[in-house]
């Protein structure tokens, strides 16, 4: 299972600038797992210190957030596109 | 937060914004168009350094001010001859006595509207959009663009043709059509996305990570620190309007949970700088039911957002994952206010309201803010002996949809009989 990771500007000096890296997994939690082995200390941004998802990071695969989708166990078929991104809203 | 000592001498000048700093985990990086701590993601915050102010040498100053945001400019992340360059110069909107309302609602204090759709292109918009048009010309950047609901869209492209930028924004393709003319109207591009806010929101965030987007200030995405703090100015007025005084109890609509925590930002920053005396107020926030992540948390317990499908009428607060959702509730359970949400059925009969007792016609955020006032009211939640605001961010007329049945009462013919028949003569 081979996914596409988006990775997003502040996140890129663990991937040598790269804004696209593949990463190998059937759930999101493989998924990050398997950017960490390869641009190691990026996980950590990406999960607090009890291993979830940090507060305000979104995360959707394909077009789905997977905090509608089981969170780091949502599925990632071979294939998918992966997007982390920082939150920022707007409205009042 | 009023202190705080610059990382590195700042290389532009916005006044006394001195550097940015994580909400979440408090690590600091020099100003810049950043929005997201690189330590945790966080979001980004102005540290300022106000330097030392006499209470009485400040207060003077803004009160010879001119008659827009800008009199705060010595608190804002702006330059101090802001006022002297193209802007739209908005704020200073009135602060309406609502006795009707308040009679009809059971007050024995004294309520105010604070009426935010008086602004250039009537809404609150035009106060974040004011200071991050500042922060473009700051980062030399030469196009602004942004996410919207719809107003932020308007307020970006007429702001943006004032002081001389390029625009591109971004909006959902199904909004109200008052808001996409007020949008399309000044020039700029306007890009309908298939998809809700949320989904044009990530693609905006996506768009700066790419070359594609290079150059462009995001309003509310890359320079959302310094934009956010336009809503601070709501706070500033409010107190300033009442004479240099802190409200018992304000009311607030809650999109993204930004103006919220930005009010009590303002009120805080007052209090620091002894503009006004310290006591106890409450802020409450207000949703509509079909989008109510941050009420249900609040009723819940939670400290914890979980994200919605939006599915309302108030388009300008359908924000199904609102990132300054956490703060908010923070913030309603230290002032001891509270969280509440209302159906779209009631945001009608609140726009109503508000518009037959005190001449405002709202839209349909003020719709909710309204009533959310009449339902905390009503459910002992806030006290209507106390001095209160409600806010009203925006004008009804781009949600003429909402109340479209507000038509004609009566169709006659041009004579007096005709007028006697309809039963006209008494009203």
């Amino acid at each position: 299972m081979s996914a596409t990771v988006r990775i997003p500007t502040i996140l890129r000096t663990y991937t040598d600038g790269r804004a696209e890296v593949t990463a190998e997994g059937a759930t999101l939690a493989e998924v990050v797992k398997d950017l960490e082995r390869n641009h190691p200390g990026i996980s950590a941004r990406i999960l607090d210190d009890a291993g979830q998802l940090r507060r305000f990071v979104n995360v959707y695969v394909n077009d789905d957030d997977v905090r509608f989708d089981g969170g780091l166990d949502a599925v990632v078929k071979d294939g998918a596109a992966v997007s982390i991104i920082p939150a920022v809203a707007g409205g009042c | 937060m009023a202190t705080a000592i610059p990382v590195a001498a700042p290389a532009v000048d916005l006044g006394p914004a001195a550097a940015l700093s994580c909400r979440e985990c408090g690590a600091r990086t020099p100003l810049g168009p950043h929005f997201a701590c690189a330590e945790c993601f966080g979001p980004l915050e102005i540290a300022y350094d106000f330097g030392s102010y006499e209470a009485e040498e400040l207060r003077r100053r803004i009160e010879s001010g001119p008659a827009s945001i800008w009199r705060y400019a010595p608190l804002l992340p702006v330059p101090a001859d802001v006022a002297s360059k193209p802007n739209l110069n908005p704020g200073w909107t009135p602060l309406v006595k609502a006795d009707n309302l308040g009679r009809e609602l059971g007050f024995t204090a004294q309520l105010h509207v604070k009426d935010d759709s008086g602004n250039p292109t009537h809404s609150f918009k035009d106060r974040v959009v004011a200071c991050a048009i500042e922060a473009a010309r700051a980062f030399d950047f030469t196009t602004l663009s942004c996410s919207s609901t719809g107003n932020l869209a308007g307020a970006v492209g007429a702001a943006a043709a004032r002081a001389g930028f390029k625009s591109c924004v971004f909006i959902p393709h199904d909004l109200e059509q008052g808001k996409v003319v007020m949008a399309g109207v000044y020039g700029g591009e306007l890009v309908g996305i298939q998809g809700n806010y949320d989904d044009v929101n990530r693609f905006c965030s996506e768009l700066i990570g790419d070359p594609a987007g290079e150059g462009w200030g995001f309003v509310n995405v890359n320079l959302r620190p310094y934009y956010g703090e336009g809503s601070k100015t709501l706070a500033y007025e409010i107190c300033e309007q009442l004479g240099w005084r802190l409200p018992e109890q304000i009311v607030i609509p809650i999109a993204s949970g930004s103006q919220l925590t930005k009010i009590d930002k303002g009120l805080q920053e007052l209090i620091g700088l002894g503009l006004v005396e310290d006591r106890p107020y409450k802020i409450f926030g207000a949703q509509a039911e079909g989008c109510s992540p941050v009420s249900a948390a609040y009723k819940a317990g939670h400290d914890v957002i979980r994200p919605v499908k939006p599915d309302t009428i108030a388009k300008s607060l359908a924000i199904g994952n609102p990132a300054d959702g956490p703060y908010v509730l923070d913030i309603a359970r230290r002032t001891g206010g509270a969280v509440e949400d209302v159906t779209d059925a009631e945001v009608v009969e609140a726009i109503k309201l508000l518009a037959r007792t005190e001449g405002i016609f709202a839209e349909t955020a003020g719709g909710v803010t309204i009533g959310v006032l009449k339902k905390l009211v009503e459910t002992g939640q806030l006290d209507p002996a106390k001095e209160t605001v409600a806010i009203n961010t925006g004008d009804g007329l781009k949600t003429l949809d909402a109340v479209a049945d507000a038509g004609l009462t009566a169709t006659i013919r041009p004579t007096l009989e005709s007028f006697r028949a309809a039963g006209l003569a008494s009203a």
